[in-house]
């Protein structure tokens, strides 16, 4: 039987609710974060930063603030080598600036100082020349010819004729001919919506603690989603062997995708090494918000051709994105997501990238794919409103299903998107009763989910317990899912499984963690370990017995012989294996390192009313319902709260969020106040519907669950807006002065 | 940077003569500002423990408030909220719960705020400051105390000691309202305060409008409560009030909204905030 191959099976402990194995440590505030390590002997560094959207760096000079008492080490870009690699170079570019500063708040040079105040006059002390030059934040006039160009060098190669040099990536998709589909629509509609950049909004900022010896061999921790990428990186950009940086990954105060790639680790360790001492680094959260990875600003058009009852005939979207100051390749996910739900005979989809003056883009929850799927959703309401038809309907007549080519060329397998279509439908939040300014909203939303590479060891204690180490930081309960995973396989209490995420030198590479890609990956390497290890301890108990290894098999957490033939012995628990392991061959270990397709992607739907006031645009989210398909929920007390973490912040996005630029290119809104997540008395109790049809690429059926959560919500409370508001609104944030404007507006 | 706690008013007088000083009470502005850079001062003087300062008393039918009185304890103060709900609730709108037990009144009127919630309801209220100083004591009416953004008309060395809010008439109301995007811990849009006292036919009598965050300073708008006096708040009085509004606010363009929109959604808040006043004075809306 193929290992992935699903058997009916009843679980014992995948699918109940354990107690949370980090829940304590959070709680009582024992959980070490990136910034509560220290090392004796350890300096305070600070970053100084640009003032500036746009210039050139005429000159640095830190000769005075050298010589300022407690500075032990200035280091700017100068102190680095210059990377071959493009990505790499961009990165290392990102985290200290090399001949330019692309966005207000870009690193020009860091200090490390006996004290913060040593560190803080240091700052001030360090002169630079500037020679400003024009700037541009937005997507769409940074397209056009004649905008100021970012980066010199970096243009697609075939920029078509009217476009700026900031046009720097390309993508397209699709099937079919769009002009016979949009010849057969009764109703044609065109409609262009814009989106802000938001942040991650990750309560922990970014921090590491570097050491670097005399030997040259360094130690890093940090807080980071990801210690093999934090290694490399850091690697290529120190000129150092990987094999001589240790990194170790503290517990993680939120991630959501900013915490895949390094802003400080770097610099960190470059004034380590100049100062030949331990350095600590924390962002403030005005230098989170300046500096670190945002998502994409948005411009895009869509075009759906619908028939009268409902069938889509033809479907095309051109997605603008920038992801601020470096190339990316966002666009190509939101192309590809953007009709991923629909199966469709004609559909084509465009993605560019185009570079502003803002701070370079990194992955937030499914990146790319809210904003493309907020505008083809949007579009798509409007239609059923004009042909009066059941939102829900049109979604399940024109849904993907198994078998369909997607949009994106990929033949899904089995998928649960009608399955959690019939699921909100039957919900009794769709039929509920609505009030006067109260509209509801629906949207579909789809992610890829990844697989990846992982390494996992699973280690039997004498004393019958059982640890897992692996090498993925826990962003969203994963070690509780491992766990739960790993006592399931071997038939032993959860209680009896500890989970730890372990450095780099412990353990083999592991992809970071992002594209939902944990539960399914790790928990996939984690049953291959437990199956080798249940494996050795049939053989123990075969070697106890005097029988073949192959006449014993695993059952109900024990060794067992293989029916009658084997001979008659009663069974042996893996306590009682363990217990003489030392004597019997040795420790048992299981161990998996692997990588694997299969992933499995996952739809989801979500319902939300709202209510709108008329009089000055403030909205309500009344009732939020999210309906997803998880493949198999292993902790559904996670899974549940992804589902609901990813409504919470898609919620935040479509309705206040939003990066504010100024004239001058400068961020207004670096802080909590004037950039304005949803507090909790502005959600309402957020209900779930778990669905289930199995992931075939995985043993339990699982599927990430991650990040499809944050792709509804734009498209499903704009509908719902527009709806209450009795007027579309095509831009995000949907913020009170521009709702009262399209209210007003409409008379 | 020195943390001085005075015994006396003249001792706190004195210390605010120092260059660079600042009055500490709740520190819920002061503490964020230095933290943020805006402010480093050389001495900080910590007026919590000066007599009577904590106080809510009684006077001549109304209320002294002390300085650091926190927006919880105001709260908490059955009578207070009773005579003047619009007030207390205007001060309980600073910052979180947990905010509110260090916040006091007087120190969000002395931050100089144009947005400062605590301050339109103490305006149409017609609080009096008192102030103290190296010369002694003053009263002040408090809409004499913002001047601008950031700036209030306070000599050297001078603080406020304590607030009163006057003595209510039968069948008097009043209420005080925001905008803010979210449903907490945000700054105002736009906020407005009604001030309303009723003759024994449910007419209003008096009327009070004080407009927060739609001009330099918290201001007190003549016309529009002069609107309102003689009706029993018909359509046409409060749309009238809302014009009088609207055409008394001078406010900026800035990333929490626009002229536009804070002009309109000042109208729009007192309408609803005189409806209130209106229904806590007895009136029936």
């Amino acid at each position: 039987m193929a290992f992935d191959q699903q058997q009916k099976r009843d679980f014992k402990v995948v699918g109940t609710r354990p107690v949370r194995p980090d829940g304590i440590d959070k709680v009582t505030g024992r959980a070490m974060y990136g910034a509560d390590l220290s090392a004796p002997g350890m300096l305070v560094a600070r970053v100084l930063r640009s003032p500036h959207a746009h210039a050139k760096i005429v000159k640095i000079d830190i000769s005075k603030a050298e010589g300022l008492p407690g500075v032990k080490a200035i280091v700017t870009s100068a102190d680095l080598g210059r990377p071959e690699d493009e990505a790499l170079r961009d990165t290392q570019d990102n985290c200290l600036a090399y001949d330019k500063v692309l966005y207000d708040g870009h690193p020009v040079a860091a200090v490390a100082a006996t004290t913060p105040e040593a560190a803080k006059a240091a700052l001030a002390a360090i002169e630079v020349t500037y020679e400003k030059l024009p700037h541009v934040t937005d997507v769409d006039a940074a397209m056009k010819a004649g905008a100021p160009v970012v980066l010199d060098g970096r243009a697609y190669e075939e920029v078509p004729a009217g476009w700026s040099q900031n046009v720097t990536n390309h993508c397209e998709f699709g099937h079919g001919d769009l002009e016979a589909g949009f010849a057969k629509a009764d109703l044609i509609l065109e409609r262009s919506f814009k989106t802000e950049a938001t942040h991650q909004g990750y309560i922990e900022p970014h921090a590491c603690l570097a050491s670097v010896g005399p030997d040259g061999r360094g130690e890093l921790w940090c807080c980071t989603q990801g210690q093999y990428m934090v290694r490399e990186t850091c690697a290529g950009i120190l000129e150092m062997d990987a094999s001589q940086l240790k990194v170790t990954p503290s517990e993680i105060g939120g991630g959501f995708g900013g915490k895949t790639t390094v802003f400080i680790e770097p610099v960190a360790l470059a004034l380590s090494r100049k100062a030949g001492r331990p350095v600590k680094l924390v962002m403030t959260r005005d230098e989170v918000f300046r500096a670190s990875g945002p998502t994409i600003q948005s411009s895009t058009d869509v075009k759906i051709g619908m028939t009268r009852d409902g069938r889509i005939t033809a479907a095309e979207a051109t997605l603008r994105y920038s992801g601020g100051c470096y190339p990316n390749m966002t666009c190509m996910m939101g192309a590809q997501a953007a009709f991923a739900a629909y199966d469709l005979d004609a559909v084509r989809t465009y993605g560019w990238n185009a570079l502003t003056n803002r701070p370079k883009e990194i992955s937030y929850r499914a990146p790319g794919a809210p904003t493309a799927i907020y505008a083809v959703e949007n579009v798509l309401d409007e239609m059923c409103q004009e042909l009066g038809l059941d939102p829900i309907d049109v979604r399940l007549t024109n849904a993907a299903d198994k078998g369909t080519k997607s949009s994106y060329g990929v033949t899904f397998q089995d998928i649960g998107l009608k399955t959690a279509l019939e699921a909100a439908k039957a919900h009794p939040h769709y039929s509920a009763p609505l009030g006067p300014n109260q509209g509801r909203g629906l949207s579909c939303g789809f992610w890829f989910n990844f697989g990846g590479n992982s390494s996992v060891t699973l280690s039997v204690n004498t004393d019958g317990t059982v640890n897992v180490t692996e090498g993925n930081p826990d962003i969203g309960g994963s070690r509780a899912s491992i766990s739960m995973i790993a006592a399931e396989e071997l038939g032993i209490p959860y209680e009896h499984v500890r989970t730890l995420v372990a450095d780099t030198a412990s353990i083999g590479h592991s992809d970071t963690t992002d594209g939902s890609r944990v539960t399914f990956m790790v928990g996939l390497a984690t049953i291959k370990a437990a199956r080798e290890a249940t494996q050795k301890m049939c053989a123990r108990a075969a070697a106890i017995w005097g029988i073949e290894p192959d006449a014993v098999e695993w059952i109900d957490g024990a060794a067992q012989p293989a029916g009658p033939n084997a001979g008659k012995f009663p069974p042996m628990s893996l306590a009682e294996i363990a217990a003489t392991s030392l004597k019997t061959g040795g420790p048992i270990a299981g161990h998996c390192e692997s990588t694997a397709d299969g992933a499995g992607v996952s739809f989801g739907v979500h319902l939300c009313d709202i209510e709108v006031d008329p009089e000055t645009g403030f909205t309500k989210v009344l009732r939020y319902t999210v309906v997803q398909d998880a493949g198999k929920a292993i902790h559904p007390d996670y899974v549940e709260g992804q589902m609901q973490g990813g409504a919470a912040q898609g919620i935040g996005w479509a309705l206040n969020e939003e990066y504010i630029y100024g004239e001058d290119g400068l961020l207004q809104n670096p802080g909590f106040l004037d950039y304005r997540i949803p507090v909790a008395s502005d959600l309402p109790p957020i209900d779930t519907v778990i669905v289930e049809v199995p992931n075939p690429g995985h043993p339990y059926g699982v599927r990430g669950v991650g990040e499809t959560s944050i792709v509804p919500p734009l498209a499903a409370i704009a509908n719902a807006v527009s709806r209450a508001a009795g007027v579309r609104l095509h831009e995000l944030p949907m913020s009170p002065p521009k709702i009262l404007k399209a209210v007003m507006a409409k008379g | 940077m020195r943390y001085a706690i005075p015994k006396t008013a003249a001792e706190a007088a004195s210390l605010l003569m120092e260059e660079a000083a600042r009055v500490l009470a709740g520190g819920t502005d002061l503490l964020v500002q230095m933290k943020s850079g805006a402010r480093s001062p050389e001495v900080i003087v910590d007026i919590k423990h000066l007599p009577g300062l904590r106080d809510i008393s009684r006077e001549d039918g109304g209320f002294r408030i002390g300085a650091a009185v926190s927006g919880a304890e105001m709260q908490e103060h059955a009578d207070l909220v009773a005579a003047w709900p619009g007030v207390v609730e205007g001060v309980n709108l600073i910052g979180s719960t947990q905010i509110q037990g260090r916040a006091t009144m007087a120190g969000n009127l002395c931050n100089g705020s144009p947005a400062a919630d605590g301050v339109p309801a103490q305006i149409a209220a017609q609080a009096v400051v008192r102030i103290v100083g190296p010369k002694g004591e003053r009263d002040c009416p408090v809409a004499e105390i913002p001047t601008g953004p950031g700036k209030i008309s306070l000599g050297r060395g001078e603080f406020v000691a304590s607030i009163l809010l006057p003595a209510r008439p039968e069948r008097s109301g009043d209420a005080y309202l925001r905008f803010i995007p979210r449903t907490e811990m945000d700054i105002a849009v736009a906020g407005a305060a009604v001030n309303l006292v009723l003759a024994a036919d449910g007419t209003v009598d008096q009327a009070r409008v004080a407009l927060g965050a739609v001009a330099p300073t918290a201001m007190l708008v003549e016309e529009a409560g002069a609107a309102l006096v003689g009706t029993k708040l018909e359509q046409p009085a409060l749309d009238a009030l809302a014009k009088a509004c609207e055409a008394a606010c001078k406010p900026i363009d800035d990333k929490r909204g626009t002229v536009e929109f804070r002009t309109h959604v000042a109208g729009v808040l007192a309408r609803r905030a005189a409806r209130i006043a209106y229904v806590r004075a007895g009136g029936r809306a």
